[in-house]
């Protein structure tokens, strides 16, 4: 590698986009496009991380996002496992302080922490010496989701940012992909509207850099892309929501909806879907949907953050 | 016994203060008179002459929480932050619902600080804290019980608020009333606003505690018996006791140092030392309760010293339990309000001492011939940093650890003895 393109990652740990400097994420994307084309050849897996071990610590539930960092972490040559709470000591009641610093004993390269609470993930960052990649904590995060998702917009975009306009249609609130995707889209030069009902919009969303609509066939016109967020059935029993089906009529996205929309519009999910909730079965399956391109630019994403993340220390590789 | 404290700054002027026995003699103009004859002599040159202080609200865990506090370290953290009476919450394990429990705290407090501070326990106001049955007042009251609270959980049922107003008049117990809507943001973490929302945190809306305090004041005025609200955190509840007050509403109001110098940012970085119940709110609620314990709508400071081990607040944000040890650290806290202009060496008597002696009846010292001679110098140019070889409570969970402060208390007498 030429020198002067040489890039120093400065970050131990990826908790959140809000650390990412705009040419930080640049490069993680221009990364990610590399390890991409890794991913079409017929034997998809290089020796790059070779020796390294991750550590995925899903705490809570997953599937998309695990299995992601799995395959991106072995088609690197990382060694990768998986821990639970049900197959942790955190189920007999230890503390998630001692098993994070069990884990670290082990000396893994990078841990993967899910969790339910927001801020968990900077919390074992703070007390362990390794990278730590926040995949989702609480409402407050999801750092590579939001990085995926604009890997997917940068490809369809045409790798560019400014000038288009983005919906996140949903459960603003008690999402840690829309606030990650909010900050890092519009630090890229990205519009943002936002469409929910009141119940579900976050306290202080007046102060946020996004335009804030209740009516859908107001805040679709004219975007350049809609990302559906999966509502969860909860929502209704927490009296946010009267019935899922009035939801269901105001919120779900459907193909009508997108005719709306600009000329080439697409919509994303981040999975997984509530066909006929928060977007309807001919949406999911129509030409315009990202749904699996953002499935395979996980992984290429994730292939990124962990190299970034594991070579960190050794002598500037990256 | 006589003692003389020569050259002491008492509001902002040069004092000496001489003791017979256990009470006040006088206090004089700096080196007006020569000490008695045979007299002790203290010369206090450069530190400031304070009563000593009451704290109307704190936890002091025992029994059944000894590991974090118990009732001889809450008072030892008390005597050294300058306090000569608390007044402890009920919240304890087994809870303070009966004279036994009662009997026990003050057996304690007599073992281990025979000569003070006092330790004034506060009646639950329901069995088990429960909200469903009136506690025995008149047993708790008899066996030393000086107010009554459901500190720690509101009361959701207006009626039985009412029946322990009442009862406890009649006793002579005031209702402490801990407002808080048990339904509006149930589950909160922190203070409902924008940084709640940033962080993807549960949060309480200040109206949670508005709309309860409101209740009960409305309550008082009908029944025309005072309420005493609690840890008051946010500018809207100002605003309710304001009005009351204009009203001619017998109603009185706390607040605690730490709701006068932070605000909701002080959770920005997910730190569960910050997180307290009633949370820390705006700059905006930080401003209001200035200015009202400055003109007096909020009547008194209290610490709400809520110890909690280290394992325990250390984890996620949601796990760790609310709450800031405060006995250590109050009069170096108030002091920088002093500093800062917002308050008088004169507030901080009527904040900690005049006021809430007044409210709940007790005696305190005024440094008028006669009074209980409490008292303490404090030498507020020192720096010291809260750790654990500084402070005397057995937990440190508070956002101030680490933190240059200034203003210790040097030496402390109550009834005219010498405890440090």
């Amino acid at each position: 590698m030429n020198t002067e393109n040489r890039y120093h990652w400065p970050h131990k740990d990826l908790l959140d986009v809000t650390q990412l400097s705009r040419p930080d994420t640049l490069h993680l994307l221009d990364l990610a496009a590399s390890f991409q084309e890794i991913n079409t050849r017929p034997v998809k897996k290089v020796p790059t991380l070779k020796g390294k071990t991750v550590v995925l610590f899903f705490v809570e539930d997953s599937t998309r996002t695990k299995t992601s960092f799995d395959v991106a972490g072995k088609r690197l040559s990382a060694d990768t496992f998986a821990l639970g709470k049900s197959g942790s000591s955190l189920n007999k009641g230890e503390s998630l302080k001692d098993t994070a610093l069990t884990l670290q004993a082990m000396s893994p390269d990078v841990i993967v922490i899910r969790h339910s609470s927001s801020g968990a993930a900077r919390y074992i960052a703070d007390l362990l010496p390794c990278g730590v990649v926040n995949g989702g904590d609480g409402w407050h995060a999801h750092p590579t989701q939001a990085l995926l998702d604009c890997f997917s917009l940068r490809q369809a975009w045409d790798n560019t940012f400014e000038d288009r306009t983005l919906l996140i249609l949903g459960d603003i609130a008690h999402s840690r992909v829309a606030r990650s995707n909010i900050h890092l889209l519009t630090s890229l030069g990205v519009r943002v509207r936002i469409c929910a009902p009141r119940t579900l919009l976050p306290a202080g969303v007046d102060h946020w850099p996004v335009e804030v609509y209740t009516n859908l066939e107001k805040a679709v016109r004219d975007v350049d892309a809609a990302m559906c967020l999966r509502l969860q059935l909860e929502r209704q029993q927490a009296g946010l929501l009267p019935d899922l089906a009035e939801y269901s009529r105001r919120f779900c996205l459907g193909l009508g909806h997108m005719e709306l929309a600009r000329p080439g519009a697409k919509v994303l999910h981040p999975g997984p879907m509530n066909r006929g909730l928060e977007i309807s079965d001919d949406m999911a399956d129509a030409s315009a949907s990202l749904v699996l391109n953002q499935v395979a630019a996980g992984v290429a994403t994730r292939m990124a953050v962990l190299y970034l993340l594991a070579t960190r220390n050794d002598g500037g590789r990256a | 016994m006589r003692l003389c404290i020569k050259n002491a700054r008492h509001l902002e002027a040069p004092v000496d203060l001489l003791v017979d026995d256990n009470k006040i003699m006088t206090m004089t103009p700096a080196g007006h008179h020569a000490a008695p004859e045979g007299c002790e002599i203290f010369d206090a040159c450069g530190l400031v002459l304070m009563p000593s202080l009451i704290d109307a609200h704190v936890h002091l865990r025992e029994p059944g929480f000894e590991y974090k506090e118990d009732v001889a370290s809450g008072l030892e953290a008390a005597a050294r932050g300058g306090f000569g009476a608390v007044m402890c919450m009920a919240n304890t394990k087994p809870v303070n619902d009966t004279a036994s429990v009662t009997r026990h705290m003050l057996d304690r407090a007599r073992q281990s600080h025979p000569h003070g501070p006092r330790l004034l326990p506060i009646a639950a106001a329901t069995i088990g804290l429960k909200g469903e049955t009136m506690a025995p007042l008149a047993e708790l009251k008899e066996a030393g019980c000086v107010a009554v609270s459901n500190d720690g959980r509101p009361l959701e049922n207006t009626e039985l608020v009412r029946r322990i107003m009442e009862y406890g008049a009649d006793l002579g117990l005031i209702l402490i009333d801990h407002c808080e809507d048990p339904h509006l943001g149930r589950g909160w973490i922190m203070h409902e606003g924008d940084v709640s929302g940033l962080l993807g945190l549960k949060g309480q809306p200040p109206a949670g505690e508005a709309l309860q305090a409101a209740r009960d004041i409305m309550l008082a005025e009908y029944l025309d018996i005072p309420v005493h609200i609690a840890h008051v955190s946010a500018a809207l509840t100002v605003d309710i006791i304001r009005w009351a007050k204009e009203r001619g509403v017998k109603v009185s109001a706390e607040t605690c140092p730490h709701y006068l110098l932070l605000d909701e940012t002080a959770l920005e970085n997910y730190s569960t030392q910050s997180k307290v119940s009633p949370p820390l709110r705006t700059a905006h609620d930080r401003e209001a309760l200035r200015e009202a314990v400055k003109t007096g709508i909020v009547d008194i400071l209290v610490t709400d010293h809520a110890p909690h081990a280290a394992h325990e607040k250390d984890g996620t944000l949601d796990e760790a339990p609310c709450g800031f040890t405060g006995l250590d650290l109050a009069l170096s806290l108030t002091w920088a309000l002093v500093d800062e202009g917002v308050l008088t060496e004169s507030d901080a008597h009527r904040l900690w001492c005049r006021r809430p002696a007044e409210i709940f009846g007790l005696p305190w010292n005024g440094f008028a011939p006669g009074d209980p001679a409490d008292f303490f110098l404090f030498n507020p140019e020192e720096a010291w940093i809260p750790s654990r070889e500084t402070m005397y409570s057995k937990s440190l969970n508070t956002p101030f650890l680490g933190q240059t402060l200034r203003g210790r208390v040097k030496h402390h007498w109550m009834g005219g003895r010498k405890l440090f």
